[in-house]
């Protein structure tokens, strides 16, 4: 219990603590620290461990589901607060779709919670682990990221601890400062307590789901340009080692709820074991092992392959249409258990800027020239189209994302590093931004770059009057902004 | 006010971080060097505050790259038991966390054949065997949760036998292997590396007493011979390596023969 361990206060974490100590990694698996892991049920506790780390010199950080692939969600050598014991649904209204929920409620809790209903989460990101806590705090995005906005665009009001102890209620109308703020940031001004969001009504337990082989990168800027405004979701799959005029291609999918009245037995669709996936991948392998076949292909002859040969089905099946489960369509990844354990024991790293649509072509094809000369190519390559928000620290732009998976192996740490930094400099260039969920190499000159010295004072200004004696730091917040 | 102290970390390429106590002067100053060179951060822990203070000096006035400070310099006795977990927590927090650990720190005052003196020996106990449980302790129970790490005791050839000339220095060199061995039995299953390092003769104020010495080597040659064990997560190493042959006959040499030979 934390109440005993406060009868001993002392200057420095005691060897007594020393059963908190646990190894926290970030997702991707490519860095690792050891922090003291506290997991909070209550309010109450909330409050104890801002004056534990008060008195043990130690700073507080907090981590939903830790599926960020960098180091957002690590406190090396300092408390670290698991938040997902404090996981209960408040309240929830079927018929306006309103949902109140503590902040280590997962994606996956929450869809599981209100689909019977007709409901769905308005966005929900690539796994279905992360916690609404997390959500907000990196203000997440979907494949619908264009035609709905991020997470905070649906959230209407939440309450937030700070280190001194109050308790704040943030909505559009009250506080909104502070709303627009620790809605993407990070986890730096305080513990969200409870969160308020408008769920979207569905009709089905399935989606229509469309797709596209594309030959080349104007191929798929087209399609997006034509689609994106009549698609509830869009999202493409590139090949990062197609060449010359293959450059940038790949495959679209894009999907549509389907109206009322389009599904004849929706009352069967949306019951939850209609959305659960077999355990076994054509109906004799199970998916728990599937990684193990995956593995012999991580490397840049074994994908360049696989590539190759998914666009070679492709060009036979052309374009498809079917029907697919919300789960199926947002979630396929969260039943191939391990598939990160392909990547080796260095893990994997995600590069994922966000350009304008104006300059977005251009400085993709360089991006994607560029590792091709260097010779360090990602894996898995996501392209998305997104729209402008009000968050202050946001990473939402009108125009697209391209989400690059490198494998990291000891030999390859520094070429991806100074790759990233290299890339770092195209994104720029183009007026690009960066999103701090996926993020393993920013360096503080390139966060100015990117934000402006104007939203990093403003973010500070809010920093200090949140938390003025810096308690809440995370590994990310102390690489990129302590010193800026 | 809270410790914005822990340093940042790139979490592409971590710079690795080590503890060397022991690195004032011999095989441990030589060490810490090494590593220092090589990209580690160090926490240089000694007795003597002027030596190791002059190491530190030294060694980061003479950084390639610029950066201020790579070795970071504690005064602490090792016979000071209960100042060392303190110690530990302070360390491993100014370092920012922790991936190797030495402990170097080795007495041998000189013993004459017949002699047997209790305060020679309690010394020679509390800092070549005592002082390393206290210090790997920590670092195991440490390492131990982390699920990665490495440890590393130098220990001698002295330990493999008890012998006429030096009974309590071959005991705490015997017990150092020992523990090792247990740690390594303990922690190998969570990741973590322990290594043995037995030196043969190395030029330190530690052969002032020895008489007969043969294949003598340089502190910086067995610092050179012990990184590359630690490099290569080796288990027990002689060094130099042909010690090892030595090693071997002298642990089987049966006791019937063993107590009639001079050495």
């Amino acid at each position: 219990m934390i109440e005993e361990e406060f009868s001993t206060m002392e200057k420095n974490i005691s060897a007594s603590q020393i059963e908190h100590l646990e190894a926290v990694d970030s997702w991707g698996g490519a860095s690792h620290s050891i922090s003291y892991v506290y997991r909070p049920v209550t309010v109450e506790q909330l409050f104890d461990l801002f004056n534990l780390a008060q008195s043990s010199g130690r700073s507080i950080g907090l981590r939903g589901g830790g599926q960020s692939y960098g180091d957002a969600a690590m406190n090396s050598e300092n408390i670290l607060l698991d938040m997902r014991r404090m996981n209960r649904i408040l309240a929830w209204d079927p018929t306006t779709g309103i949902i109140r929920v503590e902040p280590g409620v997962t994606i996956s809790q929450l869809w599981q919670y209100i689909l019977e209903d007709g409901w769905w989460p308005p966005v929900v990101t690539g796994t279905s682990y992360t916690t609404i806590g997390g959500c907000a705090g990196m203000n997440v995005h979907g494949k619908n990221a264009y035609e709905v906005g991020p997470i905070g665009d649906h959230i209407l009001e939440f309450e937030m601890m700070v280190p001194y102890g109050e308790i704040i209620t943030c909505s559009r109308q009250e506080n909104s400062d502070l709303f627009f703020t620790a809605i993407g940031g990070f986890g730096m001004l305080g513990i969200f307590t409870s969160i308020t969001l408008q769920m979207k009504r569905v009709y089905s337990g399935y989606l229509d789901v469309f797709t596209q082989t594309q030959n080349d990168l104007e191929g798929m800027f087209e399609y997006f340009e034509t689609y994106a405004n009549s698609s509830d979701y869009i999202v493409g799959w590139m090949d990062a080692f197609a060449k010359g005029s293959a450059l940038g291609r790949g495959d679209v999918h894009r999907a549509n709820y389907l109206p009322p009245g389009a599904d004849l037995a929706p009352s069967q669709s949306l019951r939850l074991e209609h959305q659960h996936i077999t355990p076994n991948m054509f109906g004799v392998m199970p998916r728990s092992i599937v990684w193990l076949f995956m593995r012999p292909f991580m490397n840049n002859f074994g994908t360049s392959l696989v590539n190759r040969a998914k666009h070679v089905s492709g060009y036979f099946g052309g374009s498809r249409q079917y029907r697919q489960t919300h789960c199926a369509f947002h979630f396929l990844l969260d039943y191939v258990p391990d598939w990160k354990n392909a990547y080796g024991s260095g893990g994997l790293i995600q590069y994922q800027p966000f350009i304008p649509k104006e300059t977005a072509h251009d400085a993709f094809a360089d991006i994607l020239r560029l590792c091709q000369r260097r010779g360090i190519l990602n894996y898995l390559t996501v392209f998305k189209r997104h729209r402008p928000d009000d968050f202050l620290m946001t990473h939402g732009l009108d125009g697209y994302s391209m989400a690059m998976d490198f494998r990291v192996t000891d030999s390859r740490r520094e070429p991806i590093e100074k790759l990233a930094y290299e890339m770092d400099e195209i994104v720029l260039a183009a007026g690009g931004r960066f999103y701090l969920a996926k993020d393993s190499t920013l360096r503080p000159s390139i966060a100015e770059a990117y934000l402006g010295e104007e939203t990093i004072s403003k973010f500070k200004a809010i920093k200090r009057k949140c938390d003025p004696q810096e308690l809440m730091q995370t590994d990310l917040w102390r690489r990129i902004f302590a010193d800026l | 006010m809270a410790d914005s102290k822990t340093p940042a970390k790139r979490p592409l390429v971590t710079r690795p971080r080590a503890i060397v106590i022991g690195a004032s002067s011999g095989i441990g100053a030589a060490l810490t060097r090494r590593l220092a060179l090589s990209g580690y951060l160090v926490a240089a822990v000694a007795r003597r505050q002027e030596m190791l203070d002059k190491l530190c000096a030294s060694i980061n006035s003479n950084l390639p790259s610029g950066e201020d400070q790579v070795v970071l310099p504690y005064a602490h006795d090792v016979s000071n038991f209960e100042e060392i977990p303190e110690l530990f927590q302070e360390i491993v927090q100014d370092l920012g966390g922790l991936d190797l650990i030495v402990y170097a720190a080795a007495v041998q005052p000189a013993v004459d054949d017949q002699e047997f003196n209790f305060d020679k020996d309690q010394a020679m106990i509390n800092t070549n065997l005592l002082g390393a449980i206290a210090w790997l302790n920590q670092a195991a129970m440490r390492f131990e949760r982390a699920r990665r790490g490495q440890i590393v005791g130098i220990s001698s050839i002295a330990g493999d036998r008890g012998r006429v000339a030096a009974p309590v220095y071959n005991t705490s060199k015997a017990g150092l292997n020992t523990y090792l061995e247990a740690l390594r039995n303990r922690l190998s299953r969570r990741g973590v590396t322990v290594t043995t390092i037995k030196p043969g003769f190395v030029e330190t104020r530690l052969l002032e007493n020895a008489s007969k010495t043969f294949w003598v080597i340089s502190p910086e040659d067995a610092a050179k011979q012990i990184h590359t064990a630690i490099v290569r997560q080796q288990q027990t190493v002689y060094v130099p390596k042909r010690w090892c042959v030595v090693g071997m006959i002298i642990r089987h040499i049966p006791s019937f023969i063993f107590r009639r030979l001079s050495f």
